[in-house]
């Protein structure tokens, strides 16, 4: 079993995700975009594991996890909020500060 | 390895498809294809413990939050195709190409090592090997975890609490209110009339006949309205003509029938119908 293959088919999950965050407008889906980044970093890690024969890139793709759990959690949060105050869920709409 | 070249190509345009379709909830059922491919990708590379977690924690509670999310935002969740800064898809596509191809590049060129072997590690059981990591040599982190999960759960929290402004209406009041919109209005104090259920049709999306043949407005849900769903006035006119040319009934030219019902003087409708 190679490692590279992995590898590359996390590098373009990873890029398939980079460009669904800059290109989608739709608040939700940029934010499962972010989700598609990390579970790439995720495949990477836990390969580099396997490649490398102990268990901490495991461990490391258990904190990532965590980490997105958390991340989701108040981001949707943070979603809602924003869409009960405005009526949107594009992120161009979100440009008070701009102003 | 079967599995994988198998399983690659599914990911990969999946995960284009996120990109690619309008509506969210589509995009979060592709998600969970390829969150659900990465999870067998983990049993294959020996990670049982991430392989149950993946599943558990991303297709079980994120998407699943994500798609109590996207039912609560509603159907304003396409995506606006304005663009407020001139040309910015074109030039995300081009980096975001070249950032690919750099890292596929760069990777190709690199010589990583074979995939090792997990045995050892995993002699005692994935998950007591996971485990004496975790509280040995992570600990720190791990302890560091549980402040970022409480932080975040009283985060969520605070964020989606909505403190209540005004009183409460109780049941007088909406009385109250009820008749003083029927003196004023003259809008029905009772109950809103029932869908139709008829001998062809009787869905919610149906609405009731008023006794001069017109369909009731206000006796199907305002959101179906709204999305242009239910079955409108004309169309169940046209369907009772049909019934009664079946029957044989002589109909006669019904003037009401295909204008809108009055009436329908709910506060708060969104208006618009598409």
């Amino acid at each position: 079993m190679e490692t590279e293959p992995f590898i590359i088919l996390s590098a373009i999950l990873f890029t398939i995700g980079c460009v669904g965050v800059l290109v989608r407008r739709n608040a939700l889906v940029v934010f499962m975009c972010v989700e598609l980044m990390l579970n790439a970093s995720n495949l990477a890690l836990v390969t580099f594991a396997k490649a490398n024969s102990n268990l901490d890139g495991q461990v490391a793709a258990f904190f990532v996890m965590v980490v997105a759990a958390a991340e989701v959690v108040v981001g949707l949060a943070i979603i809602m909020t924003i869409f009960r105050t405005r009526r949107s869920a594009s992120v161009d709409d979100a440009s008070l500060l701009k102003y | 390895m079967t599995a994988f070249w198998i399983l690659a190509p599914v990911m990969v345009l999946a995960a284009l498809g996120v990109l690619f379709v309008r509506k969210a909830v589509h995009a979060a059922l592709l998600l969970a294809v390829v969150m659900m491919s990465l999870a067998v990708l983990y049993a294959v590379l020996e990670a049982p413990f991430l392989f149950a977690v993946q599943i558990i924690v991303y297709t079980g509670a994120i998407l699943m939050l994500f798609l109590f999310v996207v039912m609560l935002v509603g159907v304003d969740a396409s995506d606006s195709v304005v663009e407020t800064i001139r040309g910015q898809r074109v030039i995300a596509w081009v980096f975001g190409l070249l950032f690919g191809l750099t890292m596929v590049i760069a990777l190709s060129q690199v010589s990583f090592s074979a995939m090792g072997n997990l045995a050892d590690d995993n002699a005692g059981g994935n998950v007591e090997g996971l485990a004496s990591l975790l509280f040995s040599k992570y600990v720190l982190a791990f302890e560091v975890t549980a402040a970022l999960l409480i932080t975040a759960a009283l985060g969520a929290m605070v964020l989606a609490h909505r403190e209540r402004l005004t009183p409460r209406e109780g049941q007088a009041d909406m009385a109250a209110r009820r008749m003083r919109e029927y003196a004023e209005t003259g809008k029905h104090p009772g109950p809103l009339p029932a869908p139709g259920v008829f001998a062809r049709h009787n869905a919610v999306d149906t609405p009731a006949l008023l006794p001069d043949g017109s369909a009731s407005e206000a006796s199907i849900s305002r959101v179906l309205a709204v999305r242009g769903v239910g079955r409108s006035g004309p169309a169940m006119a046209g369907d009772i003509e049909e019934i009664r040319r079946q029957l044989g009934i002589a109909t006669e030219a019904d003037p009401a029938a295909d204008e809108e019902t009055p009436g329908d003087t709910r506060q708060g409708a969104d208006g618009e119908e598409s």
